[in-house]
């Protein structure tokens, strides 16, 4: 059974306005446990909106959200163990720190989900570990730290609450390559060893390529395609006509394809793309010997 | 949502109200409301309504949101009316029980204080809904500008009535956004007493107000790359000028108010 669900989920803002506008329209995905979930598409495909159903925090217009096979919304009352379960990171999550020290931020979920303080402290504890976010800084004012320190401590405040689906919308905007390359590095590393479920929203298709096993591709509030990477990124055709780019070392390697090479256009990244020309280049020197 | 309520109720379209000049929507809208309250008969209000369903015909501004600007007075309306019927004394009794005395003056007064305020109230939204609030502020701007003299900050004023109407939305998308991250973290916001809820509300007003200073100095820096030094000296982009349909407002409303102190005069008071 999937852990989290969505069925027919449709979304419409301001309805019985003349700004009526459809957000999410007729969504249907399964998602299993311990699956790393890219979910791209253009700014405005709906893909925040998507995400915001899936912890309750926008009620469906109409459709639903099923959590291990329950309805979310079955009983409302409820709705905050919800939260717990299926952990959101927002965009920019550092612009919510608010509390004196790191620490006391970090725990703030922890809190609510009404932990005792040992437990508590262990979570913040490993958490911070997962960011490496150094034992220091949580004594620090969050205000205090520098803009990257600040994100991967907002990440942890979601991650301590240890929520069996974690998902983070766009989790590295505004970070330069570096910082990028670490915190997708420390999500990944997070996954592996939880084993829990993740999505990841991101509008780079290198980031989506590199750490997720399944792509979820939002087009125009619709699920346009939603598959293995494989699946997606031979479709490349389609993703360029939603103004999506598929990563340029696989567009070479399409490139290639078409001009008769023969490769596997299954690359996403600069190593696998060295390690597949390589093949390609021994291979040719092979042949040319016999 | 927060998003759902609607402030700063600027209704876009093109219209030849839309086009006025905001010192003459001003100075006009002052003078209707004037004018409904020198009406002292239904036949003046009738003629002030006239006058205002030909400017609202004229907005397209959906009569529908005109209507909406008397929601959350229709208490203050009520309320009027209720205590004019009930004290009011005139000749013919209408009804009576116990202490309560209803006369044909107190209905008719409670009517003509109910639509007075109506009319003042959709007249005036009128005015919000087809000028922008930049506009306004400069119209204001331009308006007040003799109390300078008075040494009264004018320009300063009007810049931070602009700054503040540009950022409510602003604020209030960041408030939203704010809340539900602290809500995926399973802050309460809904449950508890009084103080268990003001309590809530410290993870969202920390947030909220480090992101205000943080735009107020990314704002003033944006302005000083612009070498913006104040009011003095400074000219303008967008020039307001009076066109040709700014003086037929002008004389359209100055006959509609000419009629209504015509009407008063000559016809018999309501009240």
């Amino acid at each position: 059974m999937p852990i989290l669900e969505t069925k027919e989920l449709s979304y419409v803002y301001g309805q019985g306005t003349p700004f009526e506008k459809t957000a999410v329209d007729s969504v249907s995905i399964a998602i299993d446990e311990g699956e790393f979930v890219g979910v791209i598409g253009h700014t405005g495909s709906g893909k925040s909106t998507l995400v915001q159903h899936l912890n309750g925090l926008i009620k469906p217009t109409s459709g639903a959200v099923l959590l291990d096979g329950r309805d979310i919304w079955a009983e409302p009352k409820k709705i905050r163990s919800v939260r717990f379960e299926v952990g959101l990171c927002f965009q920019y999550p550092e612009y919510q720190l608010f509390a004196e020290t790191v620490y006391k931020d970090i725990a703030f979920g922890p809190q609510n989900m009404g932990l005792s303080e040992d437990e508590v402290n262990s979570r913040v504890k490993s958490a911070a570990q997962f960011v490496s976010l150094k034992p220091e800084l949580l004594e620090k004012s969050p205000f205090d730290l520098s803009g990257g320190e600040k994100r991967r401590a907002a990440i942890a405040g979601v991650l301590a609450m240890e929520p069996k689906v974690l998902i983070l919308d766009e989790p590295t905007a505004g970070l330069d390559p570096k910082g990028r390359d670490v915190i997708l590095g420390q999500i990944r590393e997070y996954q592996k060893e939880r084993g829990s479920t993740v999505l990841l929203v991101s509008h780079s298709m290198e980031d989506v390529a590199r750490v997720s096993s399944k792509v979820l591709v939002m087009n125009e509030s619709k699920c346009a395609m939603y598959g293995t990477v494989d699946e997606v990124f031979t479709r490349s055709s389609e993703l360029a006509g939603m103004g999506l780019n598929i990563p340029q070392v696989t567009r070479i390697f399409l490139g290639l394809k078409a001009r008769g090479y023969d490769v596997n256009t299954c690359v996403y990244t600069a190593r696998q793309g060295r390690d597949e020309i390589l093949r390609l280049l021994s291979k040719a020197r092979g042949g040319a010997a016999t | 949502m927060i998003r759902d309520i609607t402030f700063g109720q600027f209704f876009p379209a093109k219209s030849p109200i839309h086009a006025l000049d905001p010192r003459t929507k001003l100075v006009l809208v002052v003078a209707y409301i004037v004018m409904v309250f020198i009406g002292n008969n239904f036949f003046c209000l009738g003629l002030a309504a006239a006058f205002l369903i030909l400017v609202t015909a004229l907005s397209r501004v959906p009569v529908k949101m005109i209507l909406r600007s008397i929601r959350p007075i229709w208490f203050v309306i009520a309320f009027t009316a209720i205590l004019n019927i009930f004290y009011i004394q005139g000749e013919v009794l209408l009804f009576e029980w116990g202490f309560i005395h209803i006369y044909d003056r107190g209905v008719f007064t409670a009517l003509f204080m109910a639509v007075r305020i109506i009319l003042v109230v959709m007249g005036s939204s009128l005015l919000t809904y087809t000028t922008s609030p930049t506009d306004l502020t400069d119209g204001l701007e331009r308006l007040l500008s003799p109390l300078k003299i008075f040494k009264l900050p004018v320009h300063e004023f009007a810049l931070m009535m602009t700054i503040a109407l540009r950022f409510i939305p602003t604020l209030i998308e960041e408030t939203d956004k704010i809340m539900s991250a602290q809500k995926a973290r399973g802050a309460d916001l809904e449950s508890g007493g009084l103080l268990r809820r003001v309590k809530a509300l410290v993870p969202i007003l920390i947030p909220l107000f480090v992101s205000s200073f943080r735009r107020a100095f990314d704002l003033a820096t944006a302005m000083e790359c612009r070498c913006y030094h104040g009011g003095e000296g400074r000219t303008r982009m967008k020039k307001l000028q009076m066109h040709a349909g700014d003086y037929w407002a002008f004389g359209v409303t100055i006959l509609v108010f000419g009629g209504i102190i015509a009407a008063s005069i000559l016809l018999p008071k309501v009240y």
